[in-house]
């Protein structure tokens, strides 16, 4: 570590990427789940990883933000180690990880966003407050704000934690599937806002499910299964063969499913 | 009574002392009960509050007696002792939390047994107050215990207050308090520490075996009050002070009673109430809120009932007689009575006399019936347009969600469906803007009008 401590530049070398990660390798009770895994993202980019069920995707996002023990491999945060660089990355956790029953509401939620910008005992003021509410009303998740976050839809709990990564005001955004479980329209507000953190010179990477939602909404991808299949513009490594590396045997109907779906579009589509 | 007066009017220096000490440990308890409940860690807190009694003995031991500082070290030290234990052997192998937690009870607290009849039966330790500990006894406390239990109470609350903000969010979403760069596991053993800390402040007046009821149940009863965490904690601290209170009244009426038991008593009054009475949540207003969900869907019913007899015979003067409604709904005629009562009230039935007497719908009430028949429909048609559920399937449930279909709903419904005509039964389905077709008003001629049945 002593070596970036030198090389760094004090007032934020504009060409550090915002965010690599460095021969992570990680391991459950022995049984390694991701392998050597090594990646530079650019600023101003909207990144999905993407590969099958039990991957490594969640735990890619976990070990990067050093939230479980990793065997090897660091994280730097415009070159910067990640410890002292935590304020500038805003964590997005799956949805199930908490207790919705939780006795708060979805603007505690919310400010919680901004207690990376609060000292030890400090509370948050009008100005977090402020800034919390913006971030709900860009989630269109303002009138809820008084509502307890047990009576929310699936759909608009993951809005609530996207307006908490607001709130944050980060300049890299890690989530782990926001996608999950959200209905169209839902799916629809969240895109937009990612792409309009992306044009605002934000870093985004979103674990995402949905292969053929990917070329439309993301510049960039990370295939992942177990090592890293590739990563790259969508454009460039989007392509059979590596799709074919991360998904094994099972493209074959997936290709067919995705034909399907985008028929089944085609026929809404023309339709309406 | 007159006992009562003289508590409470704290003439007595001892009372007050009492007092405050129970006081602050119930506010403290409670508040502090709330994390834990809400981290589900109640049953460790037994655990430890159990694993507490061979401290206390050592204690005795070692002192030779009581001596307020030596038991707060002894009952410090194994509380904690306990808790690692339970960490260390979920951490290290494959036993379940729950067993790790059932065997460290019990193994810590066997030990105190063993511990507290050796002191017993060796005879040579001064052992007065020792029995003390299993249940607690407030008003055997003294100027320096008070002092040393309330001020340890008054501490954790201290504490609990200041690292509030950080508590909650380190209780509810530990992950993302990591991300953000929390100390999450020395959160998470400073709450361990708090939680040991108010168990061995409660000993004495409380006692081991039933100290973690005292977070617990405070603390449960407040999550009926309230969605806030701020005032769950207000309340559980609320409901520890009262039990308190109680608790140092018995204890200074009736000295061989002890505390510990009638401290628990009283917060589980408190639960109880709060289990019956607190608003939404509490079982009288659920039972309420469930009867009048019944009471609509039963007027809804029948309004369906008296549109669809029109649509049978095509007729809107015909009277409908009470009988021939509850035949075709099944309903006991006491509700009968009161489903048609509210429908008069509404403006959605008139009642004539007639040969026999009977009810017609007035224009109100064929538009809202009109309105339950066209969402029953349209819930059918979206079933099994949308979900591919059999035709023959979707009547039962478009029976119950009719009753909970709101405007927005509907109008969502009627955009992904584009208004059909006819649902999955072919019957048609009745859209407002058809012509209102006139309503009773030309029989009322035929029929004298009269009050309620
Ligand atoms: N806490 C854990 N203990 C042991 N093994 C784990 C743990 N969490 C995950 N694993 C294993 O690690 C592998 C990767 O899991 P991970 O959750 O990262 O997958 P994922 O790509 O996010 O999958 P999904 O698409 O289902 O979310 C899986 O094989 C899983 O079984
Ligand atoms: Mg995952």
């Amino acid at each position: 570590m002593n070596e970036i401590e030198q090389t760094r530049n004090p007032t934020g070398n504009s060409s550090n990427p915002p965010l690599e990660v460095h021969d992570l390798t990680v391991a459950y009770d022995q049984k390694p789940v991701l392998w050597d895994i090594d990646f530079e993202l650019p600023e101003g980019s909207l990144t999905a990883i993407i590969g099958p069920n039990g991957a490594g995707k969640s735990t890619l996002v976990k070990a990067a933000m050093g939230l479980i023990p990793a065997s090897s491999g660091y994280t730097l945060i415009y070159g910067k180690p990640l410890d002292k660089q935590r304020h500038r990355v805003a964590y997005v956790p799956q949805r199930e990880s908490v207790d919705w029953n939780f006795p708060i509401s979805v603007m505690d939620v919310v400010l919680m966003g901004r207690y990376p910008h609060l000292r030890l005992f400090q509370r948050p003021g009008r100005d977090d407050r402020d800034v919390a509410l913006a971030a709900l009303k860009e989630m269109g998740m303002e009138p809820y704000h008084k509502r307890q976050i047990s009576q929310l839809s699936g759909g608009q709990q993951q809005r609530v934690f996207l307006a908490r990564a607001l709130a944050q005001d980060a300049s890299i955004y890690l989530m782990d599937e926001p996608l999950a479980g959200v209905d169209a329209a839902t799916e629809d507000v969240i895109f937009q806002k990612l792409k309009e953190l992306r044009d605002g010179g934000k870093t985004v990477v979103v674990v995402h499910h949905d292969l053929q939602s990917v070329p439309d909404n993301f510049d960039r991808a990370m295939l992942l299964n177990l090592r890293m299949i590739a990563c790259g513009p969508v454009s460039e490594i989007f392509t059979d063969e590596n799709l074919q590396k991360t998904y094994g045997g099972r493209l074959n109907i997936l290709s067919q499913m995705i034909e399907e779906s985008r028929q089944q579009r085609f026929v809404r589509e023309s339709e309406s | 009574m007159d006992t009562l007066i003289e508590f409470f009017s704290l003439q007595d220096p001892n009372i007050r002392y009492v007092l405050a000490g129970t006081i602050l440990l119930g506010i403290s308890s409670g508040a502090l009960g709330c994390f834990a409940i809400l981290r589900r860690r109640a049953l460790v807190g037994d655990a430890v509050a159990h694993s507490i009694l061979p401290g206390v003995c050592l204690a005795f031991i070692i002192a030779g007696g009581k001596d307020p500082f030596m038991l707060i070290l002894g009952a410090f030290v194994f509380g904690l002792l306990s808790m690692v234990t339970m960490d260390f052997i979920s951490r290290n192998s494959r036993i379940a939390p729950d067993a790790s937690i059932g065997m460290v009870l019990s193994v810590f607290f066997g030990l105190g047994v063993v511990l507290l009849t050796f002191i017993q039966t060796t005879g040579y330790i001064d052992q007065s107050g020792l029995d003390d500990f299993l249940f607690g006894q407030a008003a055997s406390m003294v100027g320096d215990d008070v002092m040393v239990f309330g001020g340890l109470s008054l501490l954790i609350l201290i504490v609990t207050i200041l690292v509030f903000k950080e508590l909650k969010l380190v209780s509810f979403d530990p992950s993302y308090a990591r991300s953000i760069g929390y100390p999450v596991k020395r959160m998470e053993f400073l709450l361990a520490l708090l939680m040991v800390l108010v168990i061995t402040a409660g000993i004495q007046a409380v006692g081991v075996v039933l100290m973690a009821s005292m977070l617990i149940i405070p603390a449960a009863a407040a999550r009926y009050w309230t969605d806030s965490l701020r005032v769950m904690l207000l309340i559980a601290a609320g409901v520890g002070a009262v039990s308190g209170v109680t608790g140092s009244f018995i204890s200074y009426t009736a000295p061989a009673m002890p505390t510990g038991p009638w401290m628990v008593v009283s917060a589980a009054f408190i639960f109880f109430l709060s289990f019956l009475l607190a608003p939404g949540r509490g079982e009288i207003a659920r039972h309420i809120q469930k009867r009048r969900l019944s009471h609509k869907v039963a007027c809804e019913n029948i309004l369906k009932t008296l549109y669809s007899m029109e649509e049978e015979d095509g007729r809107t003067d015909r009277l409908r007689p009470a009988k021939e409604l509850r035949k075709r709904r099944h309903l006991a005629s006491r509700r009968m009575k009161k489903v048609l009562s509210t429908l008069l009230r509404k403006g959605y039935v008139t009642y004539f006399r007639g040969t026999p007497d009977g009810y017609l719908l007035t224009a109100d009430g064929r538009k809202e019936a009109k309105r339950l028949v066209r969402v029953h429909r349209l819930w059918e048609q979206y079933l099994s347009q949308h979900l591919q559920i059999a035709e023959d399937h979707v009547h039962e449930d478009a029976e119950s969600m009719e009753h909970l279909i709101t405007s927005e709903i509907e109008a969502q419904l009627r955009t992904s469906l584009g208004s059909p005509a006819l649902d999955p039964h072919k019957s048609t389905i009745p859209y407002d803007s058809d012509e209102d077709e006139p309503a009773g008003g030309k029989s009322g001629d035929k029929h004298k009008q009269g009050g309620t049945p």
